[in-house]
């Protein structure tokens, strides 16, 4: 396996590699290609094939770095060992180094390098749109007190602190002979003060830390952008007017300046948070496109306060923050994922190519002015001041804080002032006449980031995890607890009343009110007003999630009789309830990550999809559980269409007529079932539709009275199959595929345990054209993807399952169930040698 | 304002009540005034009237338990010791208390404010939040816009979420349990009661 593993990864770094030989190779030709573009102006004839490189070069170099960012990533994140330790923000640091290098080693010169524009206006946006969207306005607002203190009182001493410190170390002689004045240095400090919002959440999104002490950080980077562009501003003004020429006024009109460009950009942000939430108000006609508005609109707001010369981070940040909920509300539910996902790739994507440039960028030799002091000094004043300035300001703000910000989470605050893209592109901002050594002040910044963002990143895990500060709880909320958060909230507003305070609960419950009563009214469609509520959504998505549990339940185990079928559900529940309970957590466990953490809560809760079935036939006529049967209903039509799909076109043409299939089928199955009685040791190959002669036994369920039924449940093709006595040790796994085939008569309980040991992953590819037209009748089910994969098979199962070969009813089978599924969980099954891999994958994830 | 241990001292047993409580002087003084405010007559002792008299606990869903809490039922007054240590529920919770202590649990502990929410819900007092007990705090919580049923089925859920020992009802371990991953000192404390 390992060795496979690094075959796989040297032949994608290769890929990687002619990629980018290729880039710069085709970047090369460009520069010759100019030239016969110039001449080219005589034809002679009409070319049918014309390579016309300079016509497409900006887009196609821009999409070729997309591409390159993308690959760079997925093969960074394929090894999860390596990301486990180096973040990944860190090693697409490391991989834009690389490319840097081999740019540099075949154009002699930076071609590639991230400019100002680029980054602010491109890439910039949408990551912060992406914070803003998904912030979580509660405690977002609830810290807003402590963010802000960080970001302004915090931002300013740093650049302060910084500046003044590295002009004395000047005085002092510490750096030799450079030019630099007071100004210039604090006008450094200011860019290098601020804490950068990407890196933040490159880093911290990998942490995990308990959520105040990331919202204090992550807050503090989104927020602090106001006062670094003021900050920055002014001092560049400053250097520009010169020592001499400032005064008062001019100090003033630099602190007004502060208060117009934060609030200014964020109330450009929030009009244009109303506008979206309006907008969406009215997109019932034109849901294809109503999730575009959110990214123009926001866009556009960022613009708009770039062209005010606002802070125009802010602005997108709460053009985010404040329409998340409406247009939550008011889109379809589908444009709401929409959004979502778009939203991630964008900002995913834009973050990928960040620190991928960031890396290249280092790779010129122009730019690196080696000054020994001033660079360490930097490192050093940036890193301890920032650790002063966050205990100093904690400490003062835990006086009034209701739960004081320990010692641990302030030792983690600090070394979280990551700086990032935003301080390398304010250094590029930097003007050259006015600045000297600007290349200096770019070097020293990349130091200082790769400093912070590979050095700390690094060591920030076993950091977190050595001071045990504490880690977020898994969010799985469940409805007790969100109907006691609302409790609770309702008391501390009583509370505060009864004592004749005024505190921040009740501020919060005037804000509620008046949100409700007004910005929801406003901004919100009526039908969407109605429905919001937040217990009840919570348990709509509970529902929701259960029901897809349920279904993944079901066809893990081969069956989807029951979800329809409510005899069969009552029968199958009473007989397997009570073996089955061990089982259930671990079976949930595996079914979702999300799940894990969550398995204490419902540790005894023998199973969830069962159980809910009770819930699902209480309130069949409620709205969410017409949309559970209907999404139900729409995952086993889904999958059945794709069997049918592939089947129809690929291999099978014929068979059209539907009895003809049942037919074939049930000759099959009969001869099948003799086969197996006369082999007990079963070294009969399979006598049908068999793709795979080397298996060498095959058993199928014993199924007495279904053949002449006419309904039959099969799952896959050809021969479930397993040895007999000595198939615990004689098993091989990776005789790769043995596709099964499970029958059981609707209507009668289940008759089938489909969880067999079918280990095929790509057993559906294989299924035979009588299977492929049987999903039109409605009683037979296929045995989707993930209920294959997900099937035990290590030896111990087998000798467990081996009743199953002389038992007819399928009793024994759901015993069995318990032990798999604990043990799958490590289990991989190899890919089968012959065919193509599966492409289904997606059916697995209902 | 005049000197606080002055005005310390027209608070009948205020000593005993810091040292019970951890409550500071100005805390006391402060509710203290309340106190004086909500007791309109100046009987010594609020009544459920007087609570009823705040406006907002009246467009509070769950108005009525909060007072409930603060006046036992068949008990009609409240006299200042008792309001103070109702309220001691809402102080965060201290840092340096720990359970090796030998003195009683203060109030502001983690379980005594799971406990006080838990008696919320339970309002027949017997240890255990029941069905109807549930359904009659979403009933209250929820408003109009869920039906009868609806609101079964959320409980129903509620229960079954919380329900390890499945007896149908919420015991108070259950209840503490299952809401084991909130921060409770964040969500059951008031700023100014520090």
């Amino acid at each position: 396996m390992p060795v496979s593993y690094v075959h796989l990864w040297l032949w994608r770094s290769v890929v990687l590699i002619c990629l980018v030989l290729g880039v710069s190779a085709v970047n090369g030709e460009s520069k010759s290609d100019t030239h016969h573009h110039g001449n080219g102006s005589s034809i002679t004839g009409i070319p049918i094939v014309s390579f016309k490189w300079h016509h497409v070069e900006t887009p196609y170099l821009i999409v070729l770095w997309i591409l390159v960012a993308g690959v760079a990533k997925m093969v960074i994140e394929a090894n999860h060992h390596v990301t486990s330790v180096i973040p990944e923000s860190a090693l697409l640091i490391c991989v834009g180094f690389l490319f840097g290098g081999i740019i540099w080693g075949a154009d002699q010169k930076q071609t590639f390098s991230l400019t100002p524009t680029v980054f602010f206006f491109y890439l910039l946006p949408q990551i912060i749109l992406d914070a803003g969207y998904f912030m979580p306005n509660k405690l977002f607002f609830s810290n807003l007190g402590g963010i802000l203190i960080h970001a302004v009182i915090g931002t300013c001493w740093n650049a302060a602190s910084v500046g003044l410190s590295l002009w004395g170390c000047h005085q002092g002689g510490a750096m030799g002979d450079i030019d630099i004045g007071l100004l210039q240095y604090l006008l450094f400090g200011s860019l290098i003060a601020a804490v950068d919002p990407v890196a933040v959440i490159a880093v911290f999104e990998e942490v995990h830390v308990n959520e105040v002490l990331f919202i204090m950080v992550f807050g503090e980077s989104l927020l602090n952008d106001g006062v670094t562009v003021v900050l920055f501003n002014v001092f560049d003004a400053f250097v520009s007017l010169g020592g001499e020429k400032i005064n008062a006024v001019e100090i003033i009109k630099g602190i007004i300046s502060f208060f117009v460009v934060a609030f200014g950009g964020s109330l450009v942000g929030f009009v244009f948070g109303l506008l979206i939430s309006l907008l969406t108000r009215c997109t019932k006609n034109i849901q294809i496109i109503e999730a575009g508005f959110i990214f123009v609109l926001g866009y556009l707001s960022y613009l708009t306060a770039e062209m005010l010369s606002l802070s125009a981070i802010l602005s997108i940040a709460f053009c985010g923050i404040c329409c998340q909920k409406y247009i939550n509300a008011n889109m379809d539910e589908k444009s709401v994922i929409t959004v979502k996902y778009v939203m991630k790739v964008f900002a995913n994507g834009s973050e990928t190519i960040i620190f991928l440039f960031l890396g290249i960028s280092a790779i010129d030799k122009t730019i690196w002015v080696w000054n020994t002091g001033f660079i360490l000094l930097t490192v050093f004043f940036v890193f301890v001041y920032r650790c002063i300035g966050v205990f100093f300001l904690t400490w003062i703000q835990n006086k009034f804080r209701l739960v004081p910000l320990e010692v641990m989470d302030r030792i983690i605050m600090s070394y979280g002032g990551l700086r990032g893209a935003v301080a390398y592109g304010l250094a590029m901002m930097l003007d050259e006449n006015k600045i000297k050594e600007k290349n200096l002040m770019i070097g020293t910044t990349l130091i200082v980031v790769y400093f912070t963002v590979i050095l700390q990143g690094i060591t920030m895990k076993p950091l977190v995890t050595w001071l045990k500060v504490k880690r977020a709880s898994a969010n799985e909320i469940t409805l007790i607890e969100k109907v006691q958060n609302k409790v609770f909230d309702h008391m501390l507003v009583a509370i505060e009343d009864i004592s004749g305070q005024i505190g921040h609960n009740y501020m919060r419950d005037k804000w509620k009110h008046f949100e409700e009563k007004w910005m929801s009214w406003f901004l919100m469609k009526p039908s969407a007003r109605k429905k919001h509520d937040l217990v009840f959504d919570v348990f709509h998505q509970l529902n929701l999630k259960d029901a897809m549990n349920y279904v993944a339940e079901g066809e893990r185990r081969g069956s989807l009789e029951f979800i329809r079928n409510e005899t069969a559900f009552i029968d199958f529940k009473k007989k397997f309830a009570d073996e089955y309970s061990e089982a259930m957590p671990d079976i949930t466990v595996d079914m979702s990550d999300s799940y894990a953490a969550h398995s204490s809560m419902r540790d005894t809760v023998p199973s969830i999809s069962l159980e809910l079935h009770d819930q699902n036939t209480n309130g069949l006529r409620e709205t969410e559980d017409i949309n559970t049967h209907h999404l139900l209903q729409q995952h086993l039509y889904k999958g059945r269409k794709q069997h049918r799909h592939k089947y129809s076109r690929s291999h099978f043409t014929v068979n059209q007529d539907e009895n003809e299939v049942q037919e074939i089928f049930q000759r099959t199955m009969r001869t099948r079932l003799e086969s197996f009685k006369s082999t007990k040791m079963g070294v009969a190959p399979p006598k049908t539709i068999t793709k795979h002669p080397k298996k060498d036994q095959q058993q199928k369920m014993p199924n007495g009275k279904s053949t002449d039924n006419g309904k039959y449940c099969h799952c896959d093709d050809d021969d479930f199959e397993f040895s007999g006595d000595d198939g615990a040790s004689g098993y091989d796994p990776s005789a790769g595929s043995f596709p099964m085939r499970v029958t059981y008569r609707p209507g009668a309980g289940i008759e089938n345990p489909v969880f067999m040991p079918d280990l095929d992953p790509m057993a559906p590819m294989q299924i035979p054209p009588w299977l492929a037209e049987a999903e039109l009748d409605s009683s037979t089910v296929a045995l989707s993807q993930r209920a294959q994969t997900g099937l035990p098979w290590t030896p111990s199962n087998l000798q467990r399952l081996a009743p199953l070969r002389i038992s007819t009813r399928s009793t024994d089978s759901f015993m069995m169930a318990d032990v798999p599924a604990s043990q799958r969980q490590d289990e991989h099954l190899p890919p089968p040698p012959p065919p193509p891999p599966p492409s289904d994958d997606d059916r697995g994830h209902l | 304002m005049g000197s606080s241990s002055s005005r310390l001292d027209r608070v009948p047993g205020a000593k005993d009540l810091m040292e019970e409580t951890g409550f500071s002087e100005t805390n006391i003084l402060c509710l203290y005034d309340r106190f004086e405010v909500l007791d309109r007559e100046e009987r010594g002792y609020l009544r459920l009237e007087d609570f009823e008299a705040i406006q907002q606990l009246a467009v509070n869903p769950i108005g009525d338990r909060i007072i409930g809490a603060f006046v036992f039922p068949g008990r009609e007054t409240l006299d200042f010791p008792s309001f103070v240590r109702v309220l001691a529920h809402f102080r965060p919770t201290d840092t340096t208390w720990s359970r090796s202590g030998s003195q009683p649990e203060p109030a502001n502990s983690r379980t005594r404010k799971l406990r006080f929410a838990f008696s919320l819900y339970d309002q027949d007092g017997d240890g255990k939040i029941s069905r109807a007990e549930l359904t009659e705090m979403l009933q209250a919580m929820l408003g109009m816009q869920v039906t009868d049923e609806q609101l079964q089925s959320i409980v129903g859920r509620a229960i079954q979420e919380a329900d390890l020992d499945r007896d149908g009802a919420i015991s108070f371990d259950e209840f503490k349990k299952s809401v084991e991953k909130v921060d409770i000192d964040h969500k059951m404390s008031t700023r100014f009661l520090r």
